[in-house]
């Protein structure tokens, strides 16, 4: 659609952009209809390198010439007066943050979902932002509309993996991105995964469990299982952990959302809580540095008193570790407040 | 000035430094295509200046052909552009009009333009100055267009001091443009590269008067395919950074960064002269402070523009952005951009050829082989035949590869003044990258 051509006020005879009175009646027209161009500057932002203002439209500092970091770049969230949060990097390495991160609040507790974009596929970002804000949305409107935990889990995956497909032109260039949520509350955990995001029981106790531990969350642990190169050598009992880590193959991922993704299968698991702890969420720029339940928990500290100090604190120890990948974080509390036994 | 041809600015570069890495180099391409192919014929002048000092006439083809020349060049004037004939020695007169002034061609003017140029005898001696004075004032009224001159020339400008010539160059520079041509050989190459340098046109030889009107069409024919006259790139640098060159790298190598002029804060414009239907590449290197990884800066902006008359705005016609970003990744930092490296390689090759043929002049053959046998690698190297063409009328060439050559007994001088002119000749490169 295009916009009407402007006309003179005084006598409706079609008039153009720049002329000062009209043709047909000579009534002096208004100020130019089309907007002239102004001078582009970016509304007063200083700019963060050398603090000038003058930061233009295209993002760069007029006198140090420093490109401004993205919205992106740093995300930090919180919900429910600071009971849940999260917060999303850029890292150190990379030119843009292709991680993203989704947090709500539901009647019985929260739920979050984070999302890594994979790095060879085309606009990775787009795909993790796709996915992360409807599958966040979506669990949102289940748990409201009052669903159980797992199929809310598992409808929110699948539409999140529709809404990362439809950015695909063709299927030879499929955004794409890996996924992970978590739903708390009342007196259980939900987790659903494709890709190597994790999600880990943080126990406020400060134990760490040694093995599985089923399907009741005692001691730390991590609580999902990665569809990854490296996870499929070790469950084969191919190679060992720490082999598998030191592989170069060892962050080739088996599952994710997109067009070119084969059938999407979904991994939902639902714990019980057997005592308070928190839920952690995170892509793998955090876990790369930080692999073990136990020391997650040891840097996160006491995560329930203060979640988003606790997510800080465990994006800086990956920062001050090397911040190879974008790193994101988010926290959910499980309290005896909020369904766990005291 | 509405209806310009479309002007694009393409940057080539690997923009990854590594940690403390602060030189960044990139190739900026400009390129116009579309538009109007030339500029409206009564906004353009031309003139035409011919030599007419007393050697002209040894041999008399000399004459002869600037004659025919000249004559083919009004052929190609178009109806209504402005133009003149100046004859120079001693100093410079009218041949046609008579009057000092430029008059519109038409077949009637054209017509008795010719009639005065067979009357043309030589006598005289030669002072290049006097002759783009008087070129400068016929231009004087004509500052709104497209305006170029031919020079041709058969020798040295004995005839007024250097400090002479070199302030009749200051007075002309951004005038008009002047592409020079050397007929015979006993004119001086890096003289008359001077002349064309200062006033951003080409010089070359055209070793047989036989070629002048074949040569005499083209760039008449060039001038007149031009569609704006005055357009400068224009620079801006981060103000911490220091910009190290400017250069011309396509079609010739020209080294631009002595004519900046300050055209803003943190900008200089560098006069390009006149464009047409082409396309220009510079190879620009800054120099800014190095950044954390992971930091990107805007290092260059770099746009093409007409300035504007006084208290007039400029008008930018593209622009373009020469980056930096800091990485820690090997793989990135040490990528080498190809069209960096060849351009770096063709600015050498001038380097070396001009500086292999002096030594030689010199009679320190030692280091003329050395710098020619270099020449012929780099010409090599970049895949430039036509250089290598002229390279092996002057050495004998044993190894391309590794640059081993033997300095030729007998070199004929138009050869070696072809190498001398046509050194700052670049290609693109092999592949056509």
């Amino acid at each position: 659609m295009k916009p009407a051509d402007p006309v003179c006020p005084a006598c409706r005879e079609v008039v153009y952009a720049g002329e000062e009175f009209c043709e047909a009646c000579g009534s002096r027209l208004g100020p130019d209809p089309v907007p002239a161009r102004v001078p582009t500057r970016g509304g007063g932002r200083a700019c963060a390198g050398c603090g000038a203002d003058a930061v233009d439209a295209d993002g760069y500092c007029e006198r140090c010439g420093l490109k401004q970091p993205a919205p992106r770049d740093r995300v930090e969230l919180e919900i429910a007066a600071g009971r849940a949060a999260g917060v999303s990097d850029r890292g150190r390495r990379h030119s843009r943050n292709e991680d993203y991160l989704a947090l709500t609040e539901h009647p019985a507790g929260f739920a979050t979902v984070v999302c890594d974009g994979v790095g060879s596929s085309p606009d990775p970002d787009r795909a993790s932002l796709a996915a992360a804000e409807t599958g966040g949305a979506a669990l949102a409107e289940r748990l409201a509309a009052g669903d159980d935990p797992a199929d809310a889990t598992r409808a929110a995956l699948l539409r999140a993996g529709d809404a990362v497909a439809a950015l695909a032109p063709s299927p030879a260039e499929a955004p794409s991105c890996t996924y992970v949520s978590a739903v708390t509350g009342p007196g259980t955990v939900t987790v659903g995964w494709v890709g190597d995001s994790r999600a880990y029981w943080l126990a406020a106790d400060g134990s760490v469990a040694d093995g599985d531990g089923g399907d009741v969350l005692g001691p730390s642990r991590q609580l999902t299982a990665d569809d990854s190169w490296a996870a499929i050598m070790v469950a084969r009992g191919a190679l060992t952990e720490a082999e598998a880590e030191a592989h170069p193959n060892a962050h080739v991922i088996t599952g994710w959302l997109g067009a070119d993704a084969e059938q999407l299968d979904p991994h939902v698991r639902t714990f019980a809580v057997d005592r308070p702890g928190t839920v952690l969420v995170c892509s793998d720029g955090l876990w790369n540095y930080l692999p073990a339940a136990g020391g997650l928990a040891a840097v996160a500290g006491d995560a329930a008193a203060a979640p988003l100090d606790a997510a800080r604190a465990l994006v800086r120890h990956a920062l001050e570790a090397g911040g190879r990948d974008n790193i994101t974080v988010t926290l959910l509390p499980v309290t005896a407040g909020n369904g766990a036994p005291a | 000035m509405t209806d310009l041809p479309q002007f694009a600015i393409s940057v080539d570069q690997n923009k990854y430094l590594p940690e403390g890495g602060s030189e960044v180099h990139a190739i900026v391409s400009v390129e116009a295509t579309g538009g109007p192919v030339a500029a409206p014929s009564a906004a353009a002048a031309e003139v035409i200046i011919i030599d007419t000092s007393g050697s002209m006439s040894y041999p008399d083809t000399k004459l002869k052909s600037a004659v025919a020349a000249a004559t083919a060049a009004v052929d190609t004037l178009r109806d209504g552009v402005n133009f003149a004939i100046v004859a120079g020695n001693d100093s410079a007169r009218m041949v046609y009009p008579a009057e000092q002034a430029l008059v519109p061609a038409s077949d009637a003017t054209r017509a008795k333009a010719k009639a005065a140029l067979r009357k043309l005898k030589a006598f005289g001696g030669t002072a290049i100055g006097s002759w783009l004075r008087l070129a400068d004032e016929l231009v004087e009224d004509h500052q709104g267009g497209v305006r170029h001159a031919i020079l041709l020339t058969d020798g040295k400008n004995q005839h007024e001091t250097d400090e002479e010539l070199d302030a009749a160059l200051f007075r002309c520079g951004g005038r008009f443009v002047c592409d020079c041509r050397g007929v015979g050989t006993d004119w001086k190459v890096a003289e008359l590269r001077k002349v064309a340098s200062a006033l951003l046109g080409g010089v070359d030889i055209v070793a047989d008067p036989q070629d002048l009107v074949a040569d005499f069409q083209a760039m008449t024919e060039a001038a007149m395919g031009k569609a704006v006259a005055d357009v400068a790139l224009r620079v801006w640098t981060p103000q911490t950074a220091r910009l190290r060159f400017v250069k011309q790298v396509m079609p010739t190598v020209e080294d631009l960064t002595a004519r900046r002029a300050e055209s803003g804060p943190q900008a200089g414009d560098y006069p390009l002269g006149a464009w047409g239907a082409e396309s220009r590449d510079y190879h620009i290197c800054v120099e800014v402070p190095p950044n954390a990884v992971g930091k990107e800066l805007r290092a260059a902006w770099v746009k093409l523009v007409v300035p504007g008359a006084a208290g007039a705005e400029d008008q930018v016609l593209a622009s373009g952005n020469v980056l930096a970003a800091w990485t820690d990744d090997e793989a990135e930092s040490t990528r080498i951009n190809p069209r960096v490296a060849h351009y770096t390689g063709q600015a050498k090759l001038a380097d070396a050829i001009q500086q292999g043929l002096r030594a030689r002049e010199e009679g320190d053959l030692d280091t003329a082989t050395a710098r020619l046998g270099r020449a012929v690698q780099l010409a090599d190297e970049a895949g430039n035949d036509p250089i290598t063409a002229l390279l092996r009328k002057v050495v004998d060439v044993e190894d391309a590869a590794t640059g081993t050559v033997r300095l030729k007994r007998d070199v004929d001088k138009a050869d070696e003044m072809s190498l001398d002119t046509r050194s700052t000749k670049t290609v693109r490169t092999r592949g056509g990258v």
